[in-house]
């Protein structure tokens, strides 16, 4: 009698929580996968057509040559230094509007590096960024 | 003879729920599995490094144009010359359902000013205002 009755235990994995343990691990994929989306650098360009006045004094012309070395308002400075001149010039005048111009040859990643300077001068400045693309020249 | 309609009545009703969880997953797991995302293979380009960089809300009405350093330009996975931007770019600018919101710029690092005013131009002239120069964030 003794060992009929062990015989007759049920051996089964419980499936009632399956459901539970496959939502969290639903959860947790949904969670941890991000799309991922567009990063950069916004700008909006200028009209065209659209030429405003704006004085002088409000103005800085940042020139950047083929070379990637910067000049700003005439004065040589170093491309990681842009970001301090600038905020240092908004925390004098806040109409401050920056006007960049680059060289036909000028590598795009130089370019990206001083709009980055420039946007994050705007930021510790708390400004909204006033930054103008010029034309290179032919 | 009445016990015989009692023992009828007693038929069970109930529609079996306890499969209802495993439906439910394999419908989830149909739709994960058929959903595709748009997505463009586009141009092979390495991307600039910035540290202020934004994200773009929303993936929608946004055109994707590339121009890798062999002067290459695409606008959704097509090949485009510059001249042609400025027309395509109005269409989508002009389109009465889902007009453009903005142009993410995926552009190589070594590609010269000169392209990047001259897609520039083309983009002011179609009214596509707002741009994004994509860059990977970097600490």
């Amino acid at each position: 009698m003794l060992t009929e009755k062990k015989k007759e235990r049920v051996v089964e994995i419980p499936t009632s929580s399956m459901a539970d343990i496959a939502f969290l691990i639903l959860i947790f994929f949904i969670v941890c996968s991000t799309i991922d989306v567009s990063k950069g650098i916004t700008l909006v360009l200028p009209a065209p057509g659209e030429e405003k006045q704006i004085r002088e004094k409000n103005i800085t012309n940042l020139l950047v040559n083929d070379a990637g070395l910067v000049l700003l308002d005439d004065q040589e400075t170093e491309l990681y230094a842009v970001k301090n001149v600038i905020r240092d010039k908004l925390a004098e005048n806040n109409k401050l509007i920056v006007s960049v111009k680059t060289g036909v040859n000028t590598e795009y990643r130089i370019y990206i590096d001083v709009m980055d300077q420039l946007k994050q001068a705007f930021v510790l400045a708390n400004l909204p960024a006033r930054i103008s693309i010029a034309e290179p020249d032919k | 003879m009445p016990m015989d309609f009692k023992k009828k009545s007693k038929v069970n009703t109930g529609i079996p729920t306890s499969s209802l969880p495993d439906i439910v997953f394999l419908l989830l797991i149909f739709f994960m599995v058929t959903t595709v995302f748009k997505e463009f293979t586009g141009l092979q380009v390495i991307l600039p490094s910035a540290q202020q960089v934004e994200k773009l809300r929303g993936k929608r009405d946004i055109a994707h144009l590339w121009a890798d350093r062999s002067e290459n330009v695409s606008i959704d996975d097509r090949l485009v010359t510059i001249e042609q931007i400025k027309d395509l770019m109005y269409q989508k600018r002009s389109d009465p359902t889902h007009p453009l919101r903005a142009v993410s710029m995926k552009i190589d690092q070594k590609v010269k000013m000169k392209l990047v005013s001259a897609i520039q131009e083309q983009l002011r002239k179609a009214d596509a205002l707002n741009i994004i120069y994509n860059a990977k964030p970097s600490s």
